[in-house]
């Protein structure tokens, strides 16, 4: 009974507070700018808004154009299952579940380029060449960060990395490596959300979009989902920094969520003032940062082996 | 005669009788263009009129070194000689002569339609039928190779903007080739004109381009007192040169907002936003519109500005002109933004001199090219300008430029709204000379906007030719994209930010 309980607490944090992410985000940039802003809740309107439009599909796709989006939401979905939310432990956690978290992304990456490559557009294919490549480059930095994890916690689920002892860690010699781990981190949530200064999920540009560019062609509910899933994603893949950060212990389940809520909308004012402050990186510049990162991670994991 | 005393001088604003022009031979029409072009002169207008079976052609050259134009005529059938392989700048002119007299430039390196539509004469050079053609049905050029892709640009672009076909053969994301295909928005200004001045005339000529409504209607306006002799009195003048520096000031700071939003570099972008909006409300407070229709009229401006109002005006640009120093210092001082710049669709002085680019886009390659210096007229003989001049040839010079050009034309503004010179705003103009060629070049925002009219024997518009800075200014662009990221095409274009309806006319 317990386990369910939890188990629906945690989808439940997910589900309803993912959009408030983007909200924040846009009002934090809207701030910067001088504007008073969209409403917070204006992503829950947008899906709204999306769901209630009829959804146009173009004659040369084929089934596989609507598995992208469905892949976009059900695997965020699935993912958060294995990762804690703060001091909430994960609903399901298993040794190695670290593997299973990464290679999901994965799945639903394929099924995005798949279905961008499904429309035959000149665009979204070199989106989808964007993506790959970048992607590519992103991953051994998640699992660089995990091993460094793991190393620390001598353990291989994502509850026990993330669990009690971190707040022990930063005091101890191996709070440098975990420095690194949130800097590296917040590189892969930047890149793999679509955010400034790797891509610009406002412009209009084709030619320069990397995720976006994917999605060109998806309208109404489709559309919908596409939003929502990228929402969902920024949440559990932001979780981690979140926890990293903030490894307070309340005791309570109430106390436990409240700081986890605050450390999530926190980050996701971090996100809107890196957005504000920087421009976008040329896209030949990207791959350069992202090995400068992987090194970073490097580093981090060379540090707790000594 | 010397190839060089066949060209026949005329300034800037000035009226020639055709009967003056001769009309030389085709090979001693060559060799003075030539002989002039090698001399540093520059083809500010090519274009012919009918004169009976035949056509007579007529070409504007501007010589900055000696602030004076040089114009030469001659004769052509249905074919000539291209001269484009050896002057390149002329590649485009040719074009747009086959296009509007079937009168065919052989052995021209790239012959294509420009705009797309039918000939004025019903001879058409590419033997299209008879209904207006489709813009952008032409053949491309094509890089062949396994691994080449070709993307497909517009021309319904993602944004609200005007429509245009480009065609990008690339590999990777590296462009290897660009190909720009215009015409989408041709409204036949050319023709529309004929005949002309009619009472539609302003207001044709004001939305050649929307945005440089201002640089259009002071072109025409400096046409029509060449060939009515009237003169504009000094208060007239102060006024147009403030009308046509908050043209630029507008535009300008617009772009480089623009330029922030592509690099998605928010404050800048929303600050310039604002600002260009502040610029366009000082314009109407000169003549009730934004974007100065109905200001710059024959004889002077047709809008009073009392001392009082140009007291005000000057304490708004005051605190416009701080707000946006302060927009455009956190814009150059963003290390993230100058590395988007630095190096990105960078075009080489040569290029840019062979093609014949004006305005921004020739002065951020190095060229010293600014009517409001060479060939000044009205307020701009008396005001000093120093062309911006950058060297860089990339989209960092190009912002720089127009950096630069805004403090610049603050300080401009202000100088003259503070020294107004009383008197009237404007005079009568005489009518129109009869068989008479005027020029007037105007430095607009974007460029050099060039106006050529010649006249019937009652004085009417025979011919009137308009060349957009646009017109030149695109071949620069499809140059600045070569070996380019295509992912930087956005940024290259918006630091050109050329106008389709001033090419396409």
């Amino acid at each position: 009974m317990e386990m369910l309980a939890r188990t629906a607490l945690h989808l439940l944090l997910l589900l309803l507070v993912a959009p408030l992410l983007q909200g924040v985000i846009v009002r934090t940039k809207a701030l910067f700018a001088g504007r008073v802003g969209a409403p917070l809740l204006q992503p829950y309107h947008d899906l709204a808004r999306l769901l209630r439009k009829e959804c146009v599909v173009s004659r040369t796709t084929t089934w596989v154009f609507l598995a992208g989006p469905a892949a976009g939401v059900a695997v965020p979905i699935l993912a958060a299952l294995f990762m804690p939310f703060g001091a909430l432990p994960a609903p399901i956690a298993f040794t190695g579940d670290l593997l299973l978290f990464v290679y999901l992304f994965g799945v639903a990456r394929f099924f995005t380029v798949a279905s961008a490559l499904d429309t035959g557009s000149s665009f979204e294919g070199m989106g989808g060449a964007r993506e790959v490549t970048f992607a590519c480059l992103a991953e051994p930095i998640v699992l660089f960060c995990l091993i460094v994890l793991a190393r620390i916690a001598d353990a291989l689920s994502l509850t026990a990395l993330l669990g009690p002892h971190l707040a022990a860690t930063w005091r101890g010699p191996a709070g440098l490596s975990l420095g690194l781990v949130v800097v590296c981190l917040l590189v892969v949530l930047l890149v793999e959300n679509s955010r400034i200064p790797f891509d610009d999920p406002n412009t209009h540009l084709e030619l320069t979009m990397i995720h976006e560019v994917m999605v060109l062609d998806h309208s109404g509910p489709p559309l919908a989902m596409v939003l929502y899933g990228a929402a969902l994603k920024l949440m559990v893949l932001g979780a981690p920094i979140v926890r990293l950060l903030l490894p307070v212990n309340t005791g309570s389940w109430a106390g436990d969520a409240l700081v986890f809520l605050g450390g999530m909308l926190l980050l996701a004012m971090l996100i809107g003032v890196i957005e504000s402050i920087m421009a976008r990186l040329r896209l030949v510049r990207i791959p350069q940062v992202l090995i400068g990162t992987t090194m970073l991670s490097g580093f981090a994991l060379v540090l707790v082996l000594r | 005669m010397s190839p060089l005393r066949a060209a026949v001088p005329l300034t800037n604003g000035g009226a020639i009788p055709l009967a003056d022009l001769p009309l030389l031979g085709r090979g001693h029409f060559t060799g003075a263009l030539l002989a002039e072009v090698a001399e540093g002169a520059r083809v500010a207008a090519y274009f012919a009129a009918p004169a009976g079976r035949v056509l007579e052609l007529y070409a504007i050259l501007a010589r900055d070194a000696h602030s004076d134009l040089a114009v030469l005529r001659t004769e052509i059938g249905s074919d000539y000689p291209s001269l484009a392989s050896r002057c390149p700048e002329l590649q485009l002119f040719e074009r747009e002569i086959a296009e509007q007299y079937g009168s065919i430039p052989t052995a021209h390196p790239w012959f294509k339609p420009v705009r797309f539509h039918r000939s004025w004469n019903g001879r058409d050079a590419w033997g299209r039928g008879a209904e207006r053609p489709q813009p952008a049905v032409q053949e491309f050029y094509r890089v062949e190779g396994e691994e080449i892709h070709e993307v497909a640009v517009g021309p319904v672009h993602a944004g609200v903007i005007e429509p245009g076909h480009f065609r990008f053969q690339c590999h990777g994301e590296l462009v290897m080739h660009l190909e720009i295909a215009l015409g989408y928005q041709h409204r036949d200004v050319e023709r529309l004109l004929l005949g002309g001045p009619h009472p539609a005339t302003p207001h044709q000529l004001e939305t050649v381009a929307g945005d440089t409504s201002i640089g259009h209607a002071t072109a025409w306006s400096h046409v029509s007192e060449a060939l009515g002799g009237g003169s504009v009195p000094p208060r007239g003048e102060a006024l147009r040169l403030v009308a046509l520096e908050l043209e630029r000031l507008a535009n300008h700071v617009g772009d480089i907002g623009a330029l922030a939003g592509d690099v998605g570099f928010l404050p800048t972008a929303a600050f310039c936003g604002r600002l260009r909006g502040d610029y366009l409300n000082a314009t109407a407070v000169l003549c009730g519109s934004r974007f100065g229709r109905g200001l710059v009229r024959p004889g002077g401006v047709a809008a009073e500005l009392s001392d009082e109002q140009a007291a005000t005006l000057r304490e708004r640009l005051a605190t416009v002109a701080r707000d946006t120093r302060g927009a455009l210092e956190l814009f150059f001082d963003t290390p993230s933004v100058l590395a988007r710049l630095e190096g990105t669709g960078h075009v080489a002085v040569e290029d840019a001199a062979a093609v014949g680019l004006v305005g921004v886009a020739a002065r951020a390659c190095g060229l010293v090219r600014d009517a409001r210096k060479h060939h000044p007229l009205g307020g701009y003989r008396t005001a000093g300008i120093e062309p911006a001049v950058k060297w860089g040839g990339d989209v960092f010079a190009r912002a720089a430029v127009r950096q630069r050009e805004i403090d610049d034309s603050l300080a401009l503004v202000d100088r003259t709204l503070a020294a107004l010179p009383p008197g009237p705003v404007r005079a009568e103009n005489g009518s129109p000379r009869p068989k008479s060629l005027a020029v007037a070049l105007v430095e607009g925002w974007r460029g050099e906007v060039v106006h050529a009219a010649l006249t019937d024997a009652a004085g009417r518009f025979s011919r009137y030719k308009i060349v957009d800075p646009s017109f030149r200014n695109w071949t620069g662009l499809a140059l600045a994209l070569r070996g380019e990221q295509i992912s930087d095409f956005p940024l290259c274009n918006k630091s050109f930010n050329l106008s389709y309806c001033g090419f396409d006319l």
